[in-house]
């Protein structure tokens, strides 16, 4: 699978070179990728419905047992299938969809890395791999909800959609590194006998929180959902693909990975059956008063996504099972459907439903697969949404206890489906003609054919359910429950309790539409309390932060030398103080009077130079005095025989005037700003950095030393590093690559300097 | 102020030092020196003339571009832990050739290492020199 990924990359690094020259009919060309990764993994699926698991294990830091192992199982494949076949039907109509855009080329190198991340994410056994992969999705979301750059709300809910999905994406992580310490690898298959042991973790809480936090951000879980629906803003190929069929499922797929070794406690499956349950409702009800198409399919997506974080709550096997059929059915249906929308969009310029009508006798086609997806969608035999919902209730109604709460939630929310898929698949289409719309003409096949492709699936798996999802269904249970489940799938269960219930959906969603056509006006008034939508608690935390980061920028950042430098040197003098007197240890002053005169003399000239560094009132004269002290501080050396640092700090010095001098040449005239409170100050920080200075030496000379170190490079030196002077040893051999970090800073620094003369010459030229 | 004295001075001056930077670099692994030291005392050198005879003027002398010398010179460091990494042994581990030069002795990748410091620490002085020296115009 590896090669898969690799090829995957490469591909998206391609489309930016091809697609220019290709770009009329780069559509038929950009779906191969999908199609070759369908096909690809469609090989495996006979190994894969007769039970067999394909482990792929590539060593990449095998030290930190972070390793490329791959996983295909009846989980992953039904998710690798999904994508990859939404992928195709997408890269097919983004060809036309997206020709009129700027800089298409990089939406298929975006799209094609998110389904490469995607792919990788849901095959991924390392938990660190799949960290990665998972990153990667919410960088290329971040990149394609943006694709609208120049539109300032594109930018702003992308910006939000990474914050939120990379904060969960740290939980993740988080999550996976204490789980590895109790498994002791990163790898998942690892954990599947644990269960026991990590429930009776002391880290098991941290653990459930944090990975039910990841997953509920990127699936845009109650109270995270707000990013969803603002995602609408990405280009409709991207609403349909990563907001709807493929990214916001990597959340509940996490869920189904792990539910094997996290599950099984009440922390576990009560938070995810509550936050399902608030998510199915709460969205469900907030589309009521929607009028944009993409915004209406974005709540019903919020809506079934909380239905399937729902359903692995309940965990049973019906649920599991309904978990399987609802997930594809959603896929099929729901990418149609964003599809169509995206025709509507494109030929009649708006998507407000309350501007669309009679586009049947313009759009044929678009009509009927609408049409199809619709029924798919309400739940109406025989497509494969009837056989999900049917299997949804009937798994509900198994809970004891909460069961009759919960169906009567999850027929509410359905009802409110029902009502916003009778707004996008039939009224743009059926109702009467709406005057001033512009008349649009029937879509060019490219951008019909991937819908068609996924309608008539959806019909198909209606009709056939046991060839198209049987086999996989019985792997993906042991997956998730290690457990298979031999309940066949059928369309038709009989007159039974659930029918009724969807009977009782169907009509209560058309007499809410017929409701909401009469009394519109009147929700649409009512607003929320800010303080209760989670997206302004998202806004106030994001000011928050920001005035805080003005703030600290104002106190710390204020532009004067003097005030950076005063903070650095009081914070180490402190610091270092404070470890110094904890260290509780003696100095003892060396009584060794055996100073020579010409000691004695380089003394008092050093001093003599550094009170005039201070008092002398020209500049000039202060860096004459200043490089005095280097100099004399070079001689030092060569007194004490380390001619090496004496000849460095001698060249040093040298050079340090001349710099000083130019930089002189242009301050202006010598002014005095100091007060006595300031020079005072400046006297405190200055006679604590000397006495810091000499404690320290006087320390350091009264502590036995190890000489092991220093031996070792005298021994070594010149046997091993084959030179005599150890110090340039040390430098070039021993410790390069803290020299080679070193001058890369170098480098940097004359870059910087450069950088900010230069940016004060084109203020100049203005 | 132009001195004709210092600027006939500077101009003899100049490859004297160089050539004291450049021996500083070669003896640096058996005596006091080394690529940095050497590095100043040639960048020392181009500053010497650079009082003398001003900022244009060097720069035509010098040829190169302080910032790519400063490319030049990382690259330099770089390349010398190609051959560690080519010999499978841990990295920047340095490694050395038997045979004896003539002037520049054994050689070995600590010594093309060296090289890339001293190239560097000229270019990031004399760039830190010349972005100052030239805002005047």
């Amino acid at each position: 699978m590896l090669n898969l990924i690799i090829i995957g990359f490469f591909a998206s690094f391609l489309a930016a070179f091809i697609y220019k020259p290709l770009k009329n009919y780069f559509g038929w060309i950009a779906v191969t990728f999908p199609l070759y990764m369908f096909i690809s993994f469609m090989s495996k699926y006979q190994d894969i419905a007769a039970g067999k698991v394909i482990l792929e294990t590539n060593e990449w830091i095998p030290f930190l047992e972070i390793n490329l192992t791959f996983l295909l199982d009846g989980l992953s494949l039904t998710f690798v299938l999904i994508i990859t076949l939404v992928g195709a039907a997408v890269f097919l109509y983004a060809g036309t969809y997206m020709k009129d855009y700027q800089q298409t080329n990089r939406f298929y190198v975006y799209i094609s890395l998110f389904m490469t991340s995607m792919i990788g994410l849901v095959t991924s056994d390392n938990m660190i791999t799949l960290f990665i992969f998972w990153e990667l999705t919410s960088v290329s979301s971040y990149l394609l909800i943006g694709f609208k750059h120049y539109k300032e709300k594109s930018r702003k809910f992308a910006l939000q959609a990474l914050f939120i999905t990379g904060a969960g994406g740290l939980a993740l992580l988080s999550g996976f590194i204490l789980l590895s310490q109790i498994s002791g690898n990163f790898e998942i298959s690892s954990l599947y006998n644990l269960n026991d042991v990590i429930r009776n973790s002391d880290f098991y809480p941290a653990i459930v929180i944090l990975i039910l936090l990841a997953a509920f951000t990127k699936s845009a879980q109650f109270p995270f959902h707000f990013w969803l629906p603002n995602a609408m803003e990405a280009p409709t190929p991207v609403s349909a693909y990563l907001h709807s069929a493929t990214m916001v499922k990597a959340g509940i797929y996490l869920i189904a990975r792990l539910n094997h070794a996290l599950g099984g406690t009440d922390l576990w499956q009560n938070t995810i059956i509550l936050i399902g349950t608030l998510t199915m409702l709460f969205s469900a009800l907030l589309s009521f008063n929607q009028n944009d198409l993409k915004k209406l399919l974005a709540y019903s997506t919020l809506s079934v996504l909380g239905t399937l974080t729902l359903l692995l709550g309940i965990g049973s096997k019906l649920a599991i099972k309904a978990f399987f059929i609802y997930l594809i059915a959603h896929s099929l249906y729901k990418g149609t459907l964003f599809l169509v929308a995206g025709i509507i969009d494109h030929h009649t310029g708006t998507r407000d439903v309350s501007n669309l009508g009679g586009l049947r006798q313009f759009m044929p086609i678009s009509t009927y697969i609408a049409v199809f997806a619709s029924l798919s969608m309400m739940g109406i035999i025989p497509l494969v949404g009837f056989i999900g919902k049917e299997t949804v209730y009937a798994s509900i109604l198994e809970i004891e206890n909460w069961g009759l709460t919960l169906i009567l939630f999850a027929i509410i929310s359905n009802a409110l489906i029902v009502m916003i898929t009778i707004y996008v698949g039939f009224k743009p289409f059926w109702s009467y003609k709406i005057p001033n719309l512009k008349l649009p003409r029937e879509a060019h096949l490219k951008m019909l054919l991937g819908p068609i492709v996924l309608a008539v699936l959806g019909l198909l798996a209606g009709i056939f359910p046991n060839f198209f999802m049987g086999k996989l269904l019985e792997q993906s249970s042991l997956s998730i429950l290690s457990e298979k489940l031999i309940l066949k799938i059928k369309l038709w269960q009989g007159f039974n309790v659930v029918l009724f219930f969807s009977l009782l959906t169907l009509a209560l969603g058309i007499l809410l539409y017929i409701l909401r056509e009469k009394y519109n006006y009147i929700t649409q008034n009512i607003k929320l309390i800010p303080i209760l939508k989670p997206s302004q608690c998202y806004e106030y935390f994001i000011e928050g932060i920001l005035s805080f980061a003005k703030f600290q920028t104002k106190v710390l950042q204020n532009g004067y030398l003097r005030n950076y430098i005063i903070s650095i040197i009081v914070s180490v003098i402190f610091l270092a103080f404070y470890i110094l007197f904890n260290a509780k240890l003696k100095i003892y002053l060396p009584f060794d009077y055996s100073i020579t005169i010409y000691e004695i003399a380089i003394s008092i000239v050093i001093i003599m130079a550094a009170f005039m560094v201070v008092f002398s009132i020209s500049r000039l004269k202060s860096i004459i005095a200043l490089g005095v002290v280097g100099f004399i501080v070079g001689i030092f050396y060569i007194i004490f025989s380390a001619p090496d640092l004496a000849l460095t700090t001698i060249a040093i010095e040298t050079l340090t005037v001349i710099l000083f001098v130019l930089v002189l040449y242009k301050l202006p005239r010598f002014l005095k700003f100091s007060n006595l409170s300031t020079k005072l100050r400046d006297t405190i920080i200055s006679a604590s950095v000397g006495i810091f200075i000499t404690l320290m030496v006087l320390y350091v000379n009264s502590v036995e030393i190890s000489y092991e170190l220093k031996n070792f490079y005298a021994q070594k030196s010149f046997t091993e590093g084959k030179g005599r002077n150890i110090v340039n040893v040390i430098l070039v051999d021993f410790r390069a690559l803290d020299t080679l970090g070193e001058i890369t800073v170098l480098g940097i620094a004359a870059l910087g300097v450069y950088a900010l003369l230069k940016l004060r010459l084109d203020d100049k030229e203005e | 102020m132009f001195s004709i004295i210092f600027s006939t001075a500077s101009r003899y001056l100049l490859p004297l030092l160089l050539i004291f930077s450049l021996f500083l670099l070669l003896r640096g692994h058996n005596e006091p020196g080394g690529g940095f030291v050497g590095g100043l005392v040639a960048a020392t050198a181009f500053a010497l003339y650079f009082i003398a005879n001003g900022v244009d003027e060097t720069r035509r002398l010098l040829k190169f571009e302080p910032i790519k010398l400063i490319a030049i010179g990382l690259s330099i460091a770089l390349f010398s832990s190609l051959p560690s990494i080519f010999w499978g042994k841990n990295f920047m581990t340095g490694i050395w050739s038997d045979i004896k030069f003539p002037i520049v002795g054994k050689l070995g990748t600590p010594f093309i290492f060296d090289i890339g410091v001293y190239v560097l620490v000229l270019g990031v002085t004399l760039k830190i020199i010349f972005s100052l020296a030239e805002e005047d115009k």
